[in-house]
This record gives C-alpha cells, sequence and structure tokens, in this order.
C-alpha cells in the first residue's frame, strides 16, 4: 500500500460568540452596509465598483501592444505608402482585406492600391497584416474601436478612410531613394 | 376641503387608492428594482441594470426604465400551465398569495385620527385627547382588534403557497409548497408568542391605540417605543417575520439550488409577477407591522399634535405640518425596515432546512417564552 501524507486539519468549533449569530449578524451586515453606503456616494472616484461601463466611458488602461482600427501609412508626398503586394491580404486569416492592385503613373513606384477595402466586421485584430508588411503600411495602432454599425456597408473601410488615420512612416520607402 | 373628498375619506376609498394602490403597490414593485438588482449592485460593487432607455430620454434614470420593461415582458409572456396540473387551483393560487397580502393592510394606520376640534396635550403624562369631532382618515378600517386580523389575513397566505405547489403537478413545486407551509406554520408560533409581552404592556389589539401609547416619554426625554421596552421581542419578531415572508437567509422555499424556484416553478407570464409581487407586498406588510409595534408608527419622537416637546421648550408647529410628519415617519419607518431586510438579504447564506426548523422551534419559541415570563414578572413587580 502507497504510503499517503495526511494533513490534520484542526476543525475551529464555534463559540458561543459566534453560535449567538446576532453579533455575527451584525458584523456581516457592517460589511455589506458600508459597500452600500460607499457606493452611493456622489464622488463616483470613491466608488469600489469594479465594473466598467466601456463604450460609454473609455477605459483608462490599455495594454503597451493594443490593436485598434487599421490605419494607411502615407508617404512624405501623402499619398499612399502600401505597394499593393498582396502581403497582408494573403496571410490574412479571415480573408478580410481586399486589394487591387494598379499600375503607378511614378514609374519608380511599380504598383498602387486602386481600391483597399478592409471588412472590419470580420476582422479578428490578429495583427498578422502588420507583421507582414514589407513596408510598414498598415498598422494597427490607431487605438480607435470598432463602432457598432447598424448597416453591414459601413464596416467596409475603404482605402481613404483608412489613410485619412494614416501618417508619415519613419520608415525608408523601398530602401535608397 | 370639497365635500366629495371628505365623503370618500369617510368611505375609506381615498386611503383604499392611496395606501395600496399607490404606496405598498409602488414600493412593492420598486422593490423588484431597486432592491433586488439595484442595490444589491451596490453591495457587490457592481453597477446594476443601466442599459434601457426611455424614448427620448439619454439617460439612465437609476434603471427604472428596466422595471417597465420586465413588466411589459411579464406581460405578453405565454401563460403556460402544465400538463395534469389542476387548472383551477393553478389559477386562483397566485390570487390566494395576493389577495391575503393587499387586505391586510386594511388595519394599518398612516397616522393618527384626525381631529376637527382642538387638540389638548397633557405633558404629565404625554397624551393627546381631542376636543371635538374625530375622523378616521388615515387608516382604512378601524378596528379593536386590528392586530388580530392582521395575523388572521398574513396566515392565509399560507394557502396559497400549499395549493400553488399541489396544484403545480410538479415534484419541485410539491416540494417548494410542502417546506412553504412547514416554514410559515412552525414561525407564526414564535411570531405570535413574541408579541404577548408587547401586547401585556399596551393592553389593546388596536394598531392605532398601540402607536399613540408609544408617544410617551419615560422620564421626559425617552420614547416609548416597543423596541425601548421590549428589546428581546424586536428581534425575534424581527426574524420572525423574515421567516414568515420567506425572504433570504430564509427562502428555503425557494431554494433555487435545490427546488429550482419551489412552488412558483410552474408559473409564468403575469402569475408569476403575482406571485412574486405578493411576496414583496407580504415583506412590506412585515415592515410595517414592525414600524407600528416597535418603532413607534407614525410617532415622531418628541412630536405632539403642537409641536416638537423637548423638555419644557416648545417648539410650535401647524397641525398640517403635523399630520405631514407623522405619515413621512411611518412612510420612512417602513421603507427603512424594508431596506433593512433586503441587506439581510444579500448578508446571509441560505440556513440548511433543518437549521431553519432548529432555529424556529429550539431557539426563537423558548426565547420568545422566555421573554413572555420576564415581562409578566417585571410588570407584576411594578
Amino acid at each position: 500500500m502507497a504510503k499517503h501524507e495526511v494533513k490534520q486539519v484542526e476543525r475551529v468549533e464555534p463559540g458561543l460568540w459566534e453560535k449567538s449569530y446576532i453579533p455575527e449578524i451584525a458584523r456581516g451586515l457592517k460589511v455589506t452596509i458600508g459597500h452600500f453606503l460607499n457606493n452611493l456616494r456622489p464622488n463616483k472616484e470613491k466608488h469600489t465598483t469594479f465594473t466598467r461601463e466601456y463604450p460609454d466611458v473609455p477605459t483608462d488602461y490599455y495594454p503597451d501592444r493594443f490593436r485598434g482600427l487599421h490605419r494607411l501609412m502615407l508617404r512624405d508626398d501623402g499619398q499612399v505608402r502600401c505597394v499593393a503586394c498582396m502581403c497582408c491580404s494573403t496571410i490574412c486569416p479571415a480573408n478580410c482585406i481586399h486589394i487591387e492592385a494598379a499600375e503607378h503613373d511614378d514609374p519608380a513606384i511599380e504598383k498602387y492600391p486602386a481600391v483597399f477595402v478592409i471588412d472590419e466586421l470580420r476582422c479578428i485584430v490578429c495583427g498578422l497584416c502588420v507583421e507582414a508588411c514589407p513596408c510598414d503600411a498598415i498598422r494597427m495602432d490607431s487605438g480607435v474601436h470598432a463602432h457598432p454599425f447598424t448597416d453591414r456597408g459601413e464596416a467596409f473601410l475603404n482605402r481613404d478612410l483608412l489613410m485619412e488615420m494614416g501618417g508619415l512612416s519613419m520608415a525608408k520607402q523601398g530602401g535608397e531613394r | 376641503m370639497p365635500d366629495i373628498i371628505v365623503t370618500l375619506l369617510n368611505l375609506g376609498v381615498v386611503q383604499i387608492l392611496l395606501i395600496v394602490f399607490v404606496f405598498v403597490m409602488g414600493l412593492a414593485s420598486m422593490m423588484t428594482l431597486l432592491g433586488d438588482r439595484k442595490q444589491s449592485a451596490k453591495i457587490q460593487n457592481r453597477v446594476g441594470p443601466n442599459r434601457a432607455r426611455l424614448p427620448f430620454i439619454n439617460h439612465p434614470l437609476l434603471g427604472i426604465p428596466h422595471f417597465l420593461a420586465d413588466g411589459i415582458k411579464m406581460v405578453l409572456k405565454e401563460n403556460i400551465v402544465p400538463d395534469g396540473a389542476n387548472k383551477t387551483l393553478h389559477l386562483i393560487a397566485p390570487g390566494l398569495v395576493f389577495l391575503p397580502a393587499l387586505v391586510a393592510w386594511a388595519a394599518v394606520p398612516f397616522m393618527d385620527t384626525y381631529c376637527a376640534g382642538e387638540m389638548l396635550i397633557d405633558t404629565a403624562t404625554w397624551t393627546e385627547t381631542c376636543q371635538g369631532e374625530e375622523h378616521r382618515w388615515f387608516q382604512i378600517m378601524n378596528f379593536n382588534s386590528g392586530l388580530l386580523y392582521g395575523f388572521a389575513i398574513a396566515s392565509i397566505s399560507v394557502y396559497g403557497a400549499a395549493i400553488a405547489g399541489w396544484a403545480s403537478n410538479s415534484n419541485f413545486s410539491l416540494l417548494g409548497g410542502l417546506r412553504s407551509s412547514a416554514q410559515m406554520v412552525s414561525y407564526e408560533v414564535s411570531l405570535g408568542l413574541s408579541l404577548a409581552g408587547v401586547l401585556m404592556i399596551y393592553g389593546t389589539l388596536d394598531m392605532n391605540e398601540m402607536v399613540r401609547q408609544q408617544g410617551y416619554l419615560i422620564g421626559d426625554w425617552l420614547p416609548m417605543w416597543g423596541i425601548v421596552v421590549q428589546p428581546v421581542a424586536f428581534f425575534l419578531f424581527f426574524l420572525a417575520g423574515m421567516a414568515e415572508t420567506k425572504r433570504a437567509p430564509f427562502d428555503l422555499p425557494e431554494g433555487e439550488s435545490e427546488i429550482v424556484a419551489g412552488y412558483i416553478t410552474e408559473y409564468s407570464s403575469m402569475k408569476f409577477a403575482v406571485m412574486q409581487l405578493g411576496e414583496y407586498v407580504a415583506t412590506v406588510f412585515i415592515a410595517a407591522l414592525i414600524a407600528i409595534l416597535f418603532l413607534g408608527g407614525w410617532q415622531v419622537p418628541w412630536l405632539f399634535a403642537d409641536g416638537f416637546h423637548f423638555g419644557s421648550t416648545v417648539i410650535e408647529l401647524p397641525y398640517w405640518l403635523v399630520i405631514i410628519l407623522r405619515i413621512g415617519a411611518m412612510c420612512g419607518k417602513v421603507v427603512l425596515l424594508v431596506w433593512l431586510q433586503f441587506m439581510m438579504r444579500w448578508t446571509l447564506p441560505r440556513f440548511r432546512y433543518d437549521q431553519v426548523m432548529t432555529l424556529g422551534w429550539k431557539i426563537l419559541l423558548p426565547l420568545s417564552l422566555a421573554n413572555l415570563v420576564v415581562t409578566a414578572f417585571i410588570m407584576a413587580l411594578f
């Protein structure tokens, strides 16, 4: 027979004080009434409420790598940085990025996205498109939440919308210029 | 005052409307929301219901729209009567729970009799006597045995629970009905006996007369409320009253972890709502009884018909203001006691059934008997 380690736990027998209920009930009531009155105070800062009233009140805490809506970064001259290489739409596990490439007028730039649509309802916010992008054209650091949509069409964010949230990138475009 | 209103007041119609439909129903239905949901949320560091909105008002309004939505939901839900249930009894059981709880309010005084003449205040015995016509305008009916009536009517509601449990053709319901009848019958014994001492001191069963006697000031400063002269009886009555109304920690008949919802398991739609509301009304009624018997009913400490008496100094108040203060005091005491019952509910875990029976028969009953004996001795000595 295997040897078992048996831990003896001492049982605490309630004394007369606890058995008479009333003082212990009063002690319990003190705790609950304390919480109740504390959470009734007009100063909301002092409440001990854990609930975040999230869509009404923005949260005060975001993790460092919080991913919000996508944005498309811009070149120095304000054109879209994306070169329509299809890396992001290829890696996207949710198939939510749709790109139609077109030839650019500038001979130094090969392609640009004539259509660039992200379906934010399908996006699973994994961030793989950002990882895949070779030229820092797509980012998810806008910090904006996908707002509620009443119509499916509103969830398709097109290129211009995405560029409005974008900015200049620190990275050099296409190696040497 | 217009004659028609006076006539209606004398007939008791206005009192019925105001007390039963405005105060009792209003408080009972607000308790379902503010008491059960908002108060518990505050205690448990949550926010509680706040998403529903009234049209055009973009504000949660303390969650009151939820309560309206609940009402609409209850009315619109399908009414299901289980197969094999006794349809007649299943139908009348909610009424048997609800009706006694409302009828019992007939004896509850919200103010002293309205004195058309002059009030004489005797500061030696702290009594008020009315010179002139008295109108019972603040009580639906005047009984000289109001307390017995209240108890008799309150005991009837056990039929509702038992019949609901039996008629539903469900084992959970049957168990709940059995539990509730056993519990209510057991606790009625200590409920009544704990009051025997109080009755010996007041020497009357008329609720209004009891409240009048509590206006006496011991040593000219301490109001002779029931809680002062009978503190043990107050605790016993409070506990037994909570058990009687099946509130947590005595909500064994509905113990949802064991028997789903007890005798209301098979009820749906408005029948369910009426059952629930009946229980809340019973809670408010017990609170009113405690207020009348132990906390001075409509009495405001040191307030008499001509104003506040602090020792020999008198702050004079007009009679109408005194009436408003006294009605406010009664309503405030009821609300406070209801709040306290809810605090108990969210503080204490549910008893086991044998513990409930032990508490009722082995602790509360002997204690109330001992209280009776001690009170009798003290009254015989002095």
